[in-house]
């Protein structure tokens, strides 16, 4: 017999965003949740940019000053050949707005999940999940003890290197087309116009990616790359030191070095019975942008209160969880479908085509306007060039 | 005949996780914060090598 103490309605793995979220909502819905997370320090290392749309974020959580590093009036948006537009942070949508602190971000966000009751446990490891006919024998090993668990159900926010799916027979499996490879300095001293988020465009200096910098408070900033491994010729890292060299930037000032692969391409399926699936995991992140933080959290929440649900009806069939897919598609599946066509459209786009956007982009008048109608607008000044991107906006 | 293996550079590795969300074999884990790779599930197809951002892998002739 179990004795009660490892006998959860539902283990979380990870404490990302994304686990945080579905460990505090489904603890408000009065689970006994645990979560667990194999790194010593939630938080650290960070693997993020950082930047978040700030309505989107107000919608989920109280926002504290102490986790916001900078506020951002808009965008800067460079073309192959470097001509500028400049958007507003409702135009540019998701990922400008706030830069986080996501090391006191997502230490906090755990504690919320810890304040409404759930068991929190670092430095501890998922390694396996057995199913048994009526629950999940979840192992867990924690500064090399290895022990089990019990769960009615597991949610699986374990990030991009997930294994809790293909565990419960969800492959998560990334292909070399639907992932960004993504290295990032913090440096200081920046010469930037730091009220503003910028991004670089262009195949030849990233290739299916783009270059950013977020500010993070006085003149230090967010400098990174994102590439898509099947159409790079050399590691991000080498990318990313050419520009910085071509743009002069001073890099004898990085102060931290981050790492990370975001998935793309969004999946059909992200739950199985008793399980759930949140975050990198789900492959929620965007295909465009690479943002990951906001789904993460929604997808989360979702989460919570899906297995809030099923506890409630004791019915943890894959039949009943798919709720959970319809729940998260109907949220923001759409837009990663959406974005996931323009992402194929804009990946066999040349460095020419892509210049003759931003400069069409540029005579527009893009006071508030959304995608669409900027869609619309390029269409009716060329035709010929943006015709092709009509099904998706029109 | 020559056999090969995937090394990792520590020196280089960031802990990031990009090769580990490629592996078809799980033969690569983030032990906490350190990059192990299993010999005897790893064939050695290189797309951990193709993602890795830092350049911290390489297949080596042993
Ligand atoms: C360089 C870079 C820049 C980015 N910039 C942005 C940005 O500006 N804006 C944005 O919105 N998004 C950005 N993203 C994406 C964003 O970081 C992710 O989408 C987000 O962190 C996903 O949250 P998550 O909770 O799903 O996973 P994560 O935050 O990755 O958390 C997963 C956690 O699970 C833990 N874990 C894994 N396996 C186990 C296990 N077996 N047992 C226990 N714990 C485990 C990990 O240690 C980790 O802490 C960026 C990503 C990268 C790499
Ligand atoms: S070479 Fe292939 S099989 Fe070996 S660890 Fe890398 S991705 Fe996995
Ligand atoms: S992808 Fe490279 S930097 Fe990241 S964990 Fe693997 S070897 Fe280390």
């Amino acid at each position: 017999m179990n004795d009660v103490d490892d006998v959860y309605d539902v283990v979380v793995v990870g404490a990302g965003p994304g686990g945080s979220m579905a460990a505090k909502t489904a603890a408000e819905l009065g689970l006994k949740v645990l979560m667990v997370e194999k790194r010593q320090e939630i938080g650290a290392p960070v693997r993020c940019a950082e930047g978040v749309s700030k309505e989107e974020l107000s919608s989920l959580v109280d926002v504290k000053k102490a986790w916001i590093a900078a506020e951002v009036a808009g965008a800067k948006i460079y073309s192959p050949s470097n001509e500028v537009i400049t958007l507003s942070a409702e135009q540019a949508g998701n990922e400008v707005g706030y830069i986080l602190e996501r090391k006191i971000f997502d230490r906090w966000l755990a504690k919320q999940a810890a304040k409404a009751g759930a068991e929190v446990m670092v430095k501890t490891t998922a390694i396996g999940i057995e199913k048994k006919k009526e629950s999940l024998k979840i192992k867990l090993r924690r500064m090399g003890e290895e022990f089990d668990v019990y769960a009615s159900i597991v949610i699986g926010a374990d990030g991009v290197e997930s294994r809790v799916g293909k565990w419960m027979g969800i492959d998560t499996t990334l292909r070399l087309n639907e992932i960004e490879s993504c290295v990032q300095y913090l440096i200081t001293n920046l010469k930037y116009d730091m009220d503003y988020c910028h991004f670089w465009l262009g195949h030849n200096r990233s290739p299916g990616g783009y270059i950013w910098m977020f500010p993070k408070g006085n003149s230090s900033g967010n400098f990174g790359i994102g590439v898509m491994p099947s159409m790079a010729k050399k590691p991000a890292k080498a990318y990313l030191d050419d520009f910085l060299e071509k743009e002069g930037v001073d890099t004898t000032h990085v102060v931290e070095v981050v790492a990370g692969g975001v998935p793309v391409s969004p999946m059909e399926k992200a739950s199985a019975e008793r399980c759930l699936l949140v975050g990198d995991a789900a492959r929620h992140a965007d295909p465009i942008t690479g943002g990951g933080i906001i789904n993460a959290m929604k997808g989360g929440k979702i989460a919570g209160e899906v297995a809030a649900e099923a506890v409630k009806r004791n019915d943890f069939s894959a039949k009943f969880l798919s709720v959970y897919d319809r729940r998260w598609k109907e949220d923001f599946g759409k837009t990663l479908e959406r974005n996931k066509a323009l992402q194929k459209k804009l990946l066999k786009m040349s460095d020419e085509t892509m210049d003759k956007l931003v400069r069409c982009l540029k005579d527009c008048d893009l006071k508030d306007m959304s995608v669409g109608s900027i869609v619309k607008a390029l269409i009716k000044k060329n035709p010929k060039l943006f015709w092709d991107l009509k099904d998706l906006f029109l | 005949m020559p056999s090969k293996e995937v090394v990792v550079d520590r020196f280089k590795c960031a802990y990031c996780g990009a090769c580990v969300s490629v592996c078809k074999n799980n033969a690569n884990e983030l032990v906490e914060t350190f990059l192990v790779i299993n010999r005897e599930l790893c064939n050695c197809c290189g797309l951990c090598v193709k993602v890795c951002p830092m350049n911290a892998l390489r297949i080596e002739e042993v």
